[in-house]
């Protein structure tokens, strides 16, 4: 049950904004992508959650192709894809958008335990399940959108950016709800992030992207050491 | 007194009409953002079809519910097979914004042209299932008959039925869903094209209907080239326009307004201003508050 890219690449038009990537993932483990504005990090999470068509190259998950698949099919193989922004719709209710979540699985009791568990690590939800969505702050709408994405299910978490404007604590917060959750559900994590120093932090391993193109790729703990690294995406 | 009774009733009556064809404009709207000009030849048809089916069952209402299931699956039929081929060919470049108004618009005189080759000069007429002569209140008679009360009646309930499959059920969720942001919503697992196709489904029922109610409430004379259903599509648009476009409520409360505004013009002004009335209203809210009176917050948050 391992996450094997092999050779994906994915084009904007004429620009070619992955460029025959490959690279494998381990179960259960986290994996941090970083690397600068238009390095490709985006389209990458939207190529495996089937939002981007992918022009070659192939993804196995549970040896299922990802790749050329519709987003609401790969939600059903455990793939669950947190979009940038903070990934709510504000006009329906809190309530309404973890369920939202659930609505394809067959089994009600099933999808209300996982509700539960879900409130259970995000108290401040279960405050607002009735509020609409757009009442909530920026770090309750990231508690949403993961709730949300948890909500079906998933083996595979494939997130974009949860930190994006959020104040430095919340972003230390929702880090380690991350964390803690993918260890506890034994989630695969893809976590693509601009602020790159957090995320290595939480990590097993890390991806960094330029270009399209991989330009390294090693255990989260070595990459914040590496000098090249260093200097060039963590700012010391 | 009486006067200003009937004009209100008349209003009501009209209104709901209106508001019947504006929500089948809006259901369109919301789930392809589609401006569906098609829908008065949908309806047309599906009127063509309820006439066979009166002749059929020798029943009104067991033709008006049949009409409904044909004109929804005429509804499914046109997104699913025409719609989304021309999403897959047109949706790119500049062409992709008029592409599907354009193509509706086809579609519309494609509908009437055939249904005159079918059907030929032939006018049909379709009897009101029950008296369309007024009440009488003290010796007056109102401008509100059985026929005009079941209309009214008939509209509430659909939409009522509407409202609540749209906020009690979990098909409504993943409707609201799919209109508000597709791409969430296809992340959350909700199949958005058979969405759509529903929404189509949905509108050409509430399309039917509003064809069948208003035939029999109008001249009773169906024809192709009939001028009953260009003002349908026309007063249901600009009803679903003052509304916002975007809601049920607003499209009814547009339809409401619209009928009532032109009732009283009708009766204190003049029978000539109608039509300059109805599009003075139309530009007036476009100019003024172009998210329509129910409109909410000024647009969306991201």
């Amino acid at each position: 049950m391992t996450l094997v890219v092999s050779d994906l690449s994915v084009d904007h038009g004429a620009i070619r904004a992955i460029d025959a990537i490959s690279f494998r993932i381990e179960e259960g483990q986290m994996a941090a992508v970083i690397g600068a504005n238009g390095a490709g990090k985006t389209t990458l999470l939207r190529a495996l959650s089937g939002l981007t068509h992918a022009s070659a190259g192939s993804a196995t998950w549970h040896g299922h192709e990802l790749l050329y698949s519709k987003a609401e099919k790969l939600v059903r193989l455990g793939v669950s894809h947190v979009a940038e922004g903070k990934s709510v719709i504000p006009e329906l209710t809190v309530g309404e958008n973890l369920l939202l979540g659930s609505l394809w699985r067959r089994n009600a009791e099933e999808a209300r335990a996982t509700q539960e568990k879900v409130l259970e690590t995000f108290p401040r939800l279960s405050e607002r399940l009735s509020q609409p969505a757009d009442t909530l702050s920026g770090g309750e709408r990231a508690m949403l959108s993961i709730g949300r994405a948890l909500m079906s299910k998933p083996q595979m978490l494939l997130m974009d950016e949860p930190s994006l404007g959020l104040a430095p604590l919340i972003v230390e917060q929702i880090f380690q709800s991350i964390r803690e959750l993918s260890k506890l559900m034994g989630l695969t994590v893809i976590l693509v992030e601009q602020n790159a120093m957090s995320a290595l932090k939480i990590a097993d391993v890390g991806i960094v992207l330029n270009l399209g193109r991989i330009v390294a790729m090693n255990s989260a703990q070595q990459l914040i050491f590496d000098p090249l690294v260093r200097a060039a995406y963590l700012g010391y | 007194m009486y006067q200003l009774i009937n004009t209100v009733l008349i209003g009501i009556t009209s209104g709901a009409i209106y508001s019947l064809m504006a929500i089948a404009l809006v259901l369109v709207w919301r789930s392809a953002r589609v401006v569906n000009f098609a829908q008065a030849g949908q309806a047309l048809l599906s009127t063509y079809i309820g006439y066979e089916f009166i002749q059929k069952f020798h029943s009104f209402w067991v033709a008006l519910f049949l009409s409904m299931l044909v004109g929804a699956a005429v509804g499914a039929i046109i997104d699913s097979s025409f719609m989304r081929i021309l999403f897959r060919r047109a949706g790119h470049g500049p062409i992709a914004n008029v592409a599907p108004i354009i193509a509706t618009l086809g579609l519309l005189g494609l509908i009437r042209a055939l249904l005159g080759l079918v059907v030929g000069g032939k006018d049909v007429r379709i009897n009101p299932p029950v008296s369309n002569v007024g009440y009488t209140v003290a010796g007056h008679t109102m401008a509100f008959s059985p026929l005009q009360l079941v209309i009214v009646i008939s509209v509430l309930l659909l939409m009522l039925v509407l409202s609540l499959i749209f906020q009690r059920t979990n098909v409504g969720l993943a409707l609201r869903a799919s209109a508000y942001s597709p791409e969430i919503a296809r992340l959350a697992g909700v199949r958005v094209d058979g969405m759509r196709t529903l929404g189509w489904a949905l509108a050409g029922a509430a399309g039917a209907a509003a064809g069948l109610l208003q035939t029999p409430n109008g001249t009773g004379v169906l024809s192709p080239d009939s001028l009953e259903f260009s003002l349908l599509l026309v007063f249901g648009f600009i009803a679903a326009v003052i509304g916002g476009l975007e809601s049920l409520v607003g499209a009814v409360v547009g339809g409401m307004v619209l009928g009532l505004v032109l009732a009283f013009v009708l009766t204190y002004v003049s029978g000539s201003v109608v039509f300059i009335t109805a599009f003075g209203l139309l530009i007036a809210v476009l100019l003024v508050k172009p998210t329509g009176l129910v409109g909410k917050r000024g647009g969306r948050r991201a």
